[in-house]
């Protein structure tokens, strides 16, 4: 089966930056997928390579098998792509806005069903013969997915389709797009809100200055590096003496207030309550808690983000050797 | 497929301008006539014209083209910008058009507009006097190689303009002042030498000259000369353009 979307070696510069610096990835087909990173991390320049909307300097691109370069008819007839964006034509009508863009795929009243269907799903049936202009944000937004949903693509693209809407939206959103998901579209999703990654995406590609610096499924990189840590937060009765083998797991330590950062290979919660209970401890309330995929984030694009001022140190050194 | 996609941004594009008909198709209709008013008025019997015709009816031909110029060059150009500047022109750019198909389709909507409007000052100019028509195919020949030609300036237009004044500035420096030195109120046999010889470097003066022909059968120059010249015109913008779109010249980068 091919890979829904294809990317080899992908370089971008702007005016000498250079935005991505030799992308290799692989979404098969049916995934939810999620690409995550900073302001400034290459997420929607890679995703405007895919949609035909920037030219890569180097490296290739294929939409289910299509090079969006050389055979950019099918590759884009496959694609539906939502910008991040709020854009809007303000002299059509929702529907007049929805059967246009479906027009260009080459799509006419055959596919009328389905643009009432996109306008059920998303709550914008009363709103068909409102005037683009007449919308509040969020509708204009539950637009733009409808307009990349209106050719009925097999791979959709949402770069950030949530930022700036309020959480009812953004659940009706969710829902809508796992359905889709279930459907058998496959789903690449770029968002700023890691609860949104985690609760959607099964595997997840965290890209930092035009570089993938982590690619795993969801669980994996929970479980890797920092995904392996735990925060223990204890409530005591008296303000509790930590033994020596714990000081360095410490995170917190207020009167009878105590947090722990423990590492789930080595640490043993059980051994480590024993531990205070035998220095006079009286355990009053316990509370643990696993690394989340903000922690990872965080973790890991602050690593990547060290390294590069390292490597920028190292080369600014040897030059002056 | 390929042609339903093509004749929807077409649609798209008539839609587009005809909700604002007011602005797109009356108002030029209107300026037209207040030249026609005005200049027929002051210039009657005072400008040599060469033709054993009345001035006014020598104006209203020039007029038609000078509006079909205008109208034609303003629907495409200010359409890719505004949709470049709100951003909305990703939705076309999303899609599997082709270049060709991309620049057939804003031409053709620039053709209808500048047909609309000439055939509009036509009618209210026969409120006035009485047009003559010598040979219509030349008339629609001209009409439409000058709307399609100013639709792919204005194309080349749109794409290179990032702000609404740079494509202003296009249109005051270039197309007003191209079309009023064309010949639309006066023949360049009226014209000292050195002008006469100046406007022969101005493709519009072709495409007036060419289309008042068909109204009366005599012009500055042969209507072939002008048809070859306004036709040489035409096909090297649609290869300037089509190069353009190609390269995704601000477009796609």
């Amino acid at each position: 089966m091919k890979p829904a979307i294809s990317i080899n070696g992908i370089q971008k510069n702007f005016a000498g930056v250079q935005a991505l610096s030799g992308i290799d990835l692989e979404i098969q087909q049916g995934e939810f997928f999620g690409l995550l990173g900073p302001n400034g991390a290459g997420k929607s320049t890679l995703i405007n390579i895919i949609a035909g909307l920037a030219r890569a300097d180097a490296g290739s691109v294929t939409v289910l098998g299509h090079d969006v370069v050389t055979d950019y008819r099918h590759s884009r007839r496959n694609l539906g792509v939502v910008p991040q964006e709020l854009v809007f034509d303000p002299f059509f009508t929702v529907r007049e806005v929805l059967k246009i863009q479906a027009g260009y795929f080459g799509l006419g009243r055959e596919n009328d069903p389905w643009i009432e269907e996109l306008l059920g799903a998303l709550m914008l049936t009363d709103k068909a013969e409102a005037n683009m202009r007449t919308l509040s944000g969020g509708m204009k937004r539950r637009v733009l997915v409808a307009q990349a949903l209106a050719h009925q693509p097999k791979v959709v693209v949402l770069d950030e389709p949530t930022a700036g809407v309020d959480v009812e939206l953004r659940k009706s959103l969710w829902e809508f797009i796992k359905r889709l998901h279930k459907k058998g579209h496959t789903i690449v999703l770029t968002t700023h809100y890691l609860e949104e990654a985690e609760a959607l995406c099964d595997r997840i590609a965290i890209l930092n200055h035009g570089e993938i610096i982590a690619l795993d499924t969801k669980d994996g990189l929970l479980r890797r590096g920092i995904g392996n840590s735990m925060t223990v937060s204890i409530t005591t009765a008296d303000p509790v003496i930590v033994p020596d083998q714990l000081k360095k797991n410490i995170k917190l330590q207020n009167h009878d207030y105590l947090v722990l950062q423990l590492n789930r290979q080595q640490d043993s919660v059980v051994q480590v309550l024993d531990l205070l209970r035998d220095h006079g401890a009286d355990i009053l309330e316990l509370q643990t808690e696993a690394a989340d995929l903000e922690d990872v984030f965080v973790e890991l694009t602050r690593n990547s983000n060290s390294h590069n001022k390292n490597s920028s140190n190292t080369t600014a050194s040897d030059l002056t050797k | 497929m390929i042609a339903r996609g093509f004749y929807t941004l077409f649609y798209k594009e008539l839609l587009r301008f005809s909700k604002v008909a007011w602005q797109t198709l009356l108002a030029p209709v209107i300026t037209a006539l207040l030249y026609l008013l005005v200049f027929a008025h002051v210039l009657e019997g005072k400008v040599k014209i060469f033709y054993q015709i009345d001035y006014t009816v020598f104006l209203i031909p020039g007029l038609m083209m000078m509006s079909v110029i205008q109208n034609a060059f303003a629907n495409s150009s200010s359409s890719i910008i505004q949709s470049k500047v709100t951003g909305n022109l990703v939705f076309i750019l999303l899609t599997p058009l082709s270049h060709l198909e991309f620049f057939s389709a804003f031409v053709l909507a620039s053709v209808v507009r500048g047909l609309a409007v000439a055939l509009g000052i036509y009618l209210v100019a026969l409120f006035f006097v009485t047009v003559p028509v010598f040979n219509l195919g030349f008339i629609f020949i001209f009409a439409i190689l000058a709307s399609a030609t100013l639709g792919a300036l204005g194309v080349i237009a749109g794409i290179w303009a990032e702000k609404f004044d740079q494509l202003a500035a296009f249109g005051n420096f270039i197309i007003m002042p191209l079309s009023f030195l064309s010949g639309v109120f006066y023949s360049v046999h009226s014209l000292p030498p050195f002008w006469h010889g100046l406007s022969q470097f101005n493709p519009f003066f072709y495409m007036i000259d060419g289309f008042r022909f068909g109204f009366f059968g005599v012009s500055d120059f042969s209507p072939w000369i002008s048809l070859a010249a306004t036709g040489s015109f035409f096909i090297a913008l649609t290869i300037i353009t089509l190069v353009m779109l190609a390269k995704g010249y601000k477009l796609r980068n």
